[in-house]
């Protein structure tokens, strides 16, 4: 797998974020996305995904010399945005199961995926009952649920206590060395170590 | 298969948000039933004007109500984030669409439409008027949420989006209004029913075909 960014350009607005950026990556990287606050991590990641179009350049993804055609590089990645796309009434098991289908998961148990991220004793609660780190926890059970290989990560670490992140880091470690790649926005490095980083500042 | 698995898991995660506590369902229910409700309060009890009246008072309240409840159906995806996950899927935004709308009719125009025979009875319709008006209700309804659908989208990023959507989604109601009102008061009169019904139907089916592609769209072009 190789996922190829060649001298992209995004726009928010009106404003030019991000200029001629080309980057190599494949299977096993971690790449820590750098940045002040609005320098475009969080469009880079949606652009990554396919939601936003780049105003220059291209984003190649090549699954087993296979190149994959752009509208359908959605299908092979995990965002895991700012919000965690909770509905309030609705528990934290049947939200497992549903992202389990909707995004293409095998057939795995959805209970054993909230055991990993430790919300099995929260499974029946409605969404609206669970802390913001929980909530949280609730949308890193998504990326267990429905194998992805490229996870597109913004601010992971918002909201999680210590064990929270060291699971996080478990679960971009052990994603990585299955061979996928993680693009990680955070401000706070992770303790999962990186194997590039990317500056966007400037 | 997986693309199936998708569908399926929309439809049944709408139909249980609808119906769950909180949900959507209620509202809307309750301001066609309780408005039709105050129509003879309001009028008197002569038979003759309510007969008049009912049919097309029904339609221009499940109008209403229809509206009530396309403003939020993709508002909320789109503030929590469930329409990133959408647009995600391997299935197609548009028949992802195409099924959040036939939930939304199931969910909410079904006991709308079993709704409509009481109120109806109470307007002073005959019984036997009662099976075209429930069965034009639920093609119409049909009408209302997917040729709905492309502006719900539209206005699903405008915060207070309930003036947008009426404005762009009341001109498409239209013709499903005049059709559905005329089955009803032909029903009503003892007339025949079935070419306004027929009408009727073609719109709802058009709104099924072209409601979900703009929708899409529409979505697409608020997630970027």
């Amino acid at each position: 797998m190789r996922l190829t960014l060649s001298n992209l350009a995004i726009d928010r607005g009106e404003r030019r974020l991000i200029e001629g950026l080309s980057l190599e990556t494949k299977a096993g990287d971690h790449i820590a996305l750098r940045g002040p606050n609005g320098s475009g991590k969080t469009s880079l990641l949606r652009a990554l995904a396919g939601l936003l179009r780049p105003a220059g350049g291209a984003i190649t993804l090549s699954l087993s010399g296979e190149e994959i055609d752009p509208g359908d590089r959605g299908g092979f990645v995990h965002l895991l945005g700012h919000r965690d796309g909770l509905k309030g009434p609705l528990d934290a098991l049947s939200h497992v199961r549903f992202w389990q289908r909707l995004l293409g998961g095998s057939a795995g148990d959805c209970r054993t995926a909230l055991t990993r991220v430790g919300l099995e004793k929260v499974a029946d609660l409605p969404a609206r009952a669970l802390s913001a780190g929980q909530s949280r926890r609730l949308a890193l059970a998504r990326l267990i649920a429905a194998p992805r290989p490229i996870w597109l990560l913004d601010e992971p670490a918002a909201a999680l206590d210590t064990a929270g992140k060291a699971l996080l880091d478990e679960l971009i470690t052990a994603h990585c060395a299955a061979g996928g790649i993680t693009f990680a926005a955070t401000h706070e490095p992770l303790g999962a170590s990186a194997t590039q980083i990317l500056d966007l500042t400037s | 298969m997986n693309m199936a698995q998708a569908i399926a898991a929309v439809f049944r995660r709408d139909i249980a948000l609808a119906w769950a506590a909180g949900g959507g369902a209620a509202a809307p229910l309750g301001f066609f039933a309780g408005g039709v409700a105050m129509v003879p309060l309001a009028v008197g009890p002569d038979r003759a004007t309510l007969q008049l009246i009912g049919p097309p008072l029904l339609w221009v309240m499940a109008a209403l109500a229809a509206l009530l409840v396309l403003e939020r159906l993709f508002q909320a995806d789109l503030e929590d984030g469930s329409l990133d996950q959408l647009l995600l899927s391997s299935a197609p935004l548009e028949l992802l669409v195409a099924v959040k709308g036939l939930a939304l009719w199931l969910a909410i125009g079904g006991p709308l439409t079993l709704a409509a025979a009481p109120l109806a009875i109470t307007l002073q319709a005959p019984l036997t008027a009662t099976p075209a008006i429930i069965a034009s209700m639920a093609i119409g309804f049909a009408g209302f949420v997917f040729l709905g659908l492309t502006g719900a989208a539209v206005a699903a990023g405008v915060r207070r989006g309930g003036v947008l959507i009426a404005l762009l989604v009341l001109p498409f109601f239209a013709p499903v209004i005049i059709f559905g009102a005329a089955a009803a008061q032909a029903a009503v009169a003892g007339t025949n029913f079935w070419p306004p019904l027929a009408l009727l139907s073609g719109i709802s089916l058009a709104g099924l075909a072209l409601g979900p592609i703009g929708a899409a769209a529409a979505l697409r072009l608020q997630a970027s």
